[in-house]
């Protein structure tokens, strides 16, 4: 909790910002609807952050949550009954792809940074080469109501946001987040503590493919079908994860800032919206926060902690 | 050429060093000597540009300098090969001899001329088993030794501080070495020399100094000392340091090995009995952590019997009911922007014990941490307090076999002793404890039993109370 | 004598184990190898087929193909043979095909300002770039991320769809030829002569290696590794405007989405990876990543003259770059021990 107060206090300023524009904001349909926008990035963000606290990256979300919608269109093909079972199975799609990832990642030591990027290819590829080129079929009521419906004046997105962000906090508080922290912070430590690092990086992998199935089920209600409905969205994530205060290369950060940092970046499109900011500049102003954001993050610490340049050898 | 006077620093409060003097002459092998924490390598780094002294002079030839980067110091003519060679694998022998430095001709790097070069220094070091071409990948330990020197040579550096060169090296390597100080001495250059083996220095040296307890013991002619005054010299003081008192005796043996061994340890007997602390000494290179890190299963035994059984991994290492406090706390003990808590905590975590978790404060008050905050990330404890939530660590688990590797290395005074306390506490509670230390007075004090490991083999063992020549003689093999 | 005698041919143990079986062992090798048995693979595959491989027409397609991915990639070994890397060359490539064509205007007499425009802004992004992750001291990923972003959205701002013309004679530069040997290719083939010389002949190439192989040793040699990261990645973005002009010519008018449709940002990555070149730096070279965008070029015309489903290459092509890193991580495993 603690460590997330900074990108807290800078979304709450920002949430102010929102409402002093739009007053509609305050009122509870408005500010449901921006949570409701703003849950298919902050479910990924959760996902994205276990790897990075891992110390590893997953570019493989983006296309992943593509494929997930793809494969949902086509095979639910408007048939209500099929609703349940393919969305059983965007999960294990989901999971195993993580799995893999994180397979490839530990057992082969390979670069999460590629393996992610060759599964990125690999997704997009085979996705497309499955549906031939364009997606194909329709998703059904039953499975649009995630990302469309609610439950009374609530949203669905909603609730499931909740339930995985109290999923995700409740793992990052268990043995399981404990570990898999200390193993992105000193992976040698943490082995020799008799942790099991390539079993806890493994899983991480895999909660970032369940985070993007989730968020692919409420992306392809909200946003419907398209070969672009994932696209960018692994850089969004990292984007966010980033904001949040925790740091590339692992052992920091808490998941409920990495989730701020989600809600922060929607916050700040949403802001840029009101201000007339046309959308294409949004990515501008994304891009020179992100480096402020970790410039300042990254420059308190030398003069904190690291000893004169000179120094480094000499301390070994 | 070389001479210091007065030398003295402080870190953080703690003199290291006061009031050294040491002269090199050009030509001259000289040897510094001392036991570990007596304040050799910061002088060494003193010497090259490391460290600022915090008093003292330093001139050469006559001419004072001051040294702010290790650049200054090697413009001045001195190099220092550490134990870690500060060489690029992927890149050839010229390449690294010449790195920053390259030669060039209208503006190209001038590959001919750096070989050369290189090929001319190999030469006169009369190495022939490698070229200027090979990537340094391909070289043994020893070869690369020899370009880190070939590297000193080509800045014409007249003074070389080596750091326990021998360390790495095999036995027939160091013949190697042996020959490349001699030509360095025909050539002029003076080497320092850092070494625990007394035979090497006797083989080597021309003078020798000793250092203890951070200051100048004695500076003599090799000619004019015996090894066993050698000793004396470096180890004399009394040892009215308290330690706490031993056990009456031991009991069950918790764990045996016979004729056990790995790539780098053969023929290991040894027998860990409850409530016995067993020492383990050796010079560095002698396999000892290496013994632990094979009994823990982190680096297991590939021959030989362990009883109960032998471990294939750290988890059933630590399903043995052995832990391991590993030599370096901050690479290999710790994750060290994690809170005190969750660090004491890895351990019973990792293995899903339930055991020790609502205790964290009673463990931290039991292992004397003070003062005992669960919250604070380790990375802001003193080493001590970092020594201590290890401890915890292991002891979440209730061990029945505990492996203590340097376990008070960069620890103060205080935190020392109740260190030293909690494991005679522990050992009296039932638990065997294995203790490997290069300061021979702590391993005396505390050992039930010593064990002197040599060259990855068991050279000896000695009842309780030995004195620091008796480990000496049987850690470095015969002296001269 | 002696000496030089030696220095012509380093005898003694080292040098019999880096003989030519050991040198066939490097990854830079491997991708050559890997690409000769790919070209005998395509050779039956497209003869059982009934087709011809490697007729006139597919090897001028293999060289154009590859000659805009190519020369991104030579800017990007040298960022990632430095241990960075670069995630902003496709904006870059948008943004600077956009530049050449509106300021070529279809005017012959505006190809050199146009040139110049291009690669001014080039460094000037490079320069940012290397500013804010030795300066700013951000990772490498967020940082030229970060810098991707903006150009995005000043791209997208301004244009949304193809604009500027460039004029007839520039446009030879995209698709003349002389013999089987397109223009654009022999462009691709100077700037990775002139990286290869940079790299293997001066100062500045050895210190870009020993900054990517260890930048503490680097510095203990008294070299200033922030500067060599900052040129390294104005050389990266350098290599990005030189593409991107190419493309230009190639369009005959920039496009907003030239550099995104490509991928040039993770390609040009994958392949230097593919080529051999460490993702941690300091290990590889050009001539590597001239096999790996090679490689991806034969996979693309063999599965062009089968006429299978483009999606395929994706497949293949990600199955490729993954199982060529595990080989490579694998051999340095077995070299370590």
């Amino acid at each position: 909790m603690k460590r997330a107060l900074p990108i807290l206090a800078v979304l709450v300023v920002l949430l102010a910002a929102i409402a002093v524009a739009n007053p509609f904001f305050l009122e509870p349909a408005g500010f449901l609807a921006f949570l409701k926008r703003a849950a298919p990035l902050v479910i990924l963000a959760a996902g994205q952050y276990f790897v990075i606290v891992s110390g590893e990256f997953d570019l493989s979300v983006g296309s992943l949550v593509t494929a997930e919608v793809v494969i949902a269109a086509r095979l639910i093909d408007g048939d209500e009954s099929a609703t349940w079972p393919v969305i059983a199975l965007l999960i294990v799609i989901g999971l195993l792809v993580g799995l893999v990832n994180g397979v490839v990642t530990t057992k082969l030591r390979v670069p999460s940074f590629i393996v992610t990027l060759g599964m990125l290819l690999i997704l997009s590829g085979a996705v497309f080469l499955w549906t031939g080129g364009a997606p194909r079929g329709a998703l059904s009521e039953g499975f649009r109501v995630f990302g469309r419906g609610g439950l009374g004046p609530v949203p669905w997105s909603v609730l499931i946001l909740l339930a995985v962000g109290a999923a995700a906090i409740w793992l990052m508080r268990a043995d399981f987040g404990k570990t898999l922290m200390a193993t992105g912070d000193n992976e040698r430590a943490a082995a020799l503590s008799g942790v099991r690092v390539d079993r806890a990086k493994i899983f991480a992998f895999m909660l970032s493919g369940l985070a993007a199935a989730v968020a692919a089920i409420l992306l392809g209600g909200f946003a419907g079908v398209s070969a672009q409905v994932g696209q960018g969205l692994e850089f969004s994530a990292i984007t966010a994860v980033v904001l949040g205060g925790v740091v590339l290369g692992g052992g920091r950060g808490s998941v409920l800032a990495a989730m701020a940092g989600a809600f922060t970046l929607e916050a700040l499109f949403t802001l840029l919206n009101l201000y007339g900011i046309s959308g294409a500049l949004e990515f501008t102003v994304q891009g020179v926060i992100i480096i402020a954001a970790v410039a300042a993050g990254a420059i308190r610490l030398p003069w904190k902690f690291t000893p004169r340049k000179g120094d480094a050898h000499a301390a070994s | 050429m070389l001479s210091m006077r007065g030398i003295g620093k402080s870190f953080l409060g703690v003199r290291v060093l006061s009031g050294v003097d040491l002269d090199v002459t050009a030509g001259e092998v000289h040897a510094v000597v001392g036991e570990n924490g007596a304040g050799k390598s910061t002088l060494m780094k003193i010497i090259c540009g490391v460290h600022a002294p915090d008093e003292g002079s330093i001139e050469i030839d006559g001419r004072p300098v001051s040294f702010g980067h290790p650049l200054d110091a090697q413009r001045s003519g001195i190099a220092i090969i550490y134990q870690e060679f500060n060489l690029l694998p992927e890149r050839t022998v010229a390449e690294n001899v010449f790195l920053g430095r390259e030669p060039v001709r209208r503006g190209l790097v001038d590959r001919a001329a750096m070989e050369e070069a290189t090929a001319r220094l190999l030469d006169e070091l009369g190495e022939d088993s490698f070229g200027p071409r090979d990537p340094v990948k391909r070289l043994s330990v020893a070869q690369q030794q020899v370009v880190e020197i070939v590297k000193a040579l080509s800045i014409d550096a007249r003074l070389i501080v080596m750091d326990e060169p021998s360390a790495a090296l095999a036995e027939h390597e160091v013949e190697l070495l042996y020959r490349l100080i001699g030509r360095l001495r025909e050539r002029g250059v003076a080497v320092v020399y850092i070494s625990h083996r007394l035979r090497e220095v006797f083989d080597l040296a021309d003078r020798v100094t000793v250092l203890k307890d951070g200051s100048r013991v004695t500076t003599v002619p090799i000619g004019e000392v015996s090894s066993d005054e050698l000793i004396r010299l470096m180890v004399g003081r009394d040892l009215g340091t308290y330690f706490p008192p031993r056990s009456a005796g031991a009991g069950e043996v918790r764990l045996s090995l016979r004729a056990a061994g790995n790539h780098k340890l053969r023929d290991i007997d040894l027998e860990l009995r409850a409530g016995e602390i067993v020492g383990i000494a050796g010079l560095q290179g002698s396999g000892r952590s290496e013994l632990a890190k094979a009994i823990f299963g982190a680096e297991p035994f590939t021959a030989g019997e362990m009883t109960p059984s032998r471990p294939r991994s750290v988890r059933e290492g630590v399903a043995m009911g052995i832990g391991l406090v590993t030599e370096d706390r901050k690479a290999e003990g710790l994750a060290l922007r994690q809170s005190v808590r969750d660090n004491a905590l890895l351990v019973a975590r990792a293995v899903g014990g339930a055991k020790g978790r609502n205790g964290v404060r009673d463990l931290l008050e039991r292992v004397r941490l003070s003062p005992p905050r669960q919250e604070q990330e380790v990375r802001y404890l003193s080493g001590g307090n970092q020594q201590k939530v290890v401890l915890a660590k292991w002891m979440t688990m209730a061990p029945r076999v505990l492996l203590f590797d340097e376990p008070t290395r960069g620890v103060d005074v205080g935190a020392k002793a109740a260190i030293h306390d909690l494991m005679r506490e522990l050992a009296n509670d039932g638990m065997a404890i294995m203790m490997i230390s290069s300061e021979l007075p702590e391993l005396i004090g505390m050992s039930d039993r010593i064990v002197v490991l040599r060259d990855g083999r068991i050279a000896g063992t000695l009842p309780a109370g030995p004195t620091e020549e008796a480990i000496m003689r049987l850690a470095a093999g015969e002296v001269a | 004598m002696n000496q030089l005698v030696r220095v012509r041919r380093p005898a003694g143990r080292g040098e019999a184990r880096s003989g030519l079986a050991a040198r066939l062992r490097e990854p830079t090798q491997v991708v050559f190898l890997a690409l000769l048995g790919l070209i005998a693979v395509g050779w039956v595959l497209v003869a059982f087929d009934g087709g011809q491989f490697l007729t006139m027409e597919s090897v001028v397609g293999i060289q154009q193909r590859s000659a805009a991915l190519g020369i991104v990639a030579i800017g990007q070994t040298l960022a990632i043979l430095a241990g960075s890397l670069d995630l902003s060359v496709a904006y870059l490539i948008s943004l600077t095909s956009l530049v050449a064509a509106e300021i070529m205007a279809g005017q012959d007499g505006n190809i050199l300002p146009a040139i110049a425009a291009v690669l001014a802004i080039s460094a000037l992004v490079g320069l940012v770039n290397g500013l804010v992750i030795t300066r700013l001291q951000v990772h490498a990923f967020i940082a030229t991320l970060g810098v991707a972003l903006i150009i995005k959205g000043i791209v997208d701002h301004l244009y949304d769809g193809p604009a500027g013309k460039v004029p007839e004679s520039f446009q030879l530069l995209g698709y003349s030829r002389i013999g089987p040997i397109p223009i654009s290719a022999l462009l691709w083939a100077g700037v990775a002569v002139v990286a290869w010389f940079l790299l293997s002949r001066t100062r500045l190439g050895y210190r870009i290696y020993a900054v990517g192989g260890n930048e503490e040793v680097a510095r203990l040699s008294g070299i200033r590794t922030g500067r060599v990261i900052v040129i390294t990645h104005v050389l990266c973005s350098l290599c990005a405007g030189i593409a991107g002009l190419l493309l230009a010519s190639r369009l005959g008018a920039g496009a907003p989405t030239v550099g995104t449709d490509g991928g040039y940002d993770l390609e040009s990555i994958a392949a230097v990876v593919l080529g051999g070149t460490a993702l941690a730096g300091g290990k590889g070279g050009v001539a590597g990543t001239v096999g790996g965008v090679l490689l991806l070029a034969v996979l693309d015309t063999i599965f062009n003259q089968l006429e299978v489903n483009s999606f395929v290459k994706d497949v293949v092509r990600g199955v490729v770059i993954v199982i060529a890193v595990a080989v490579y991580a694998r051999r340095g495993m077995r070299r370590s021990q």
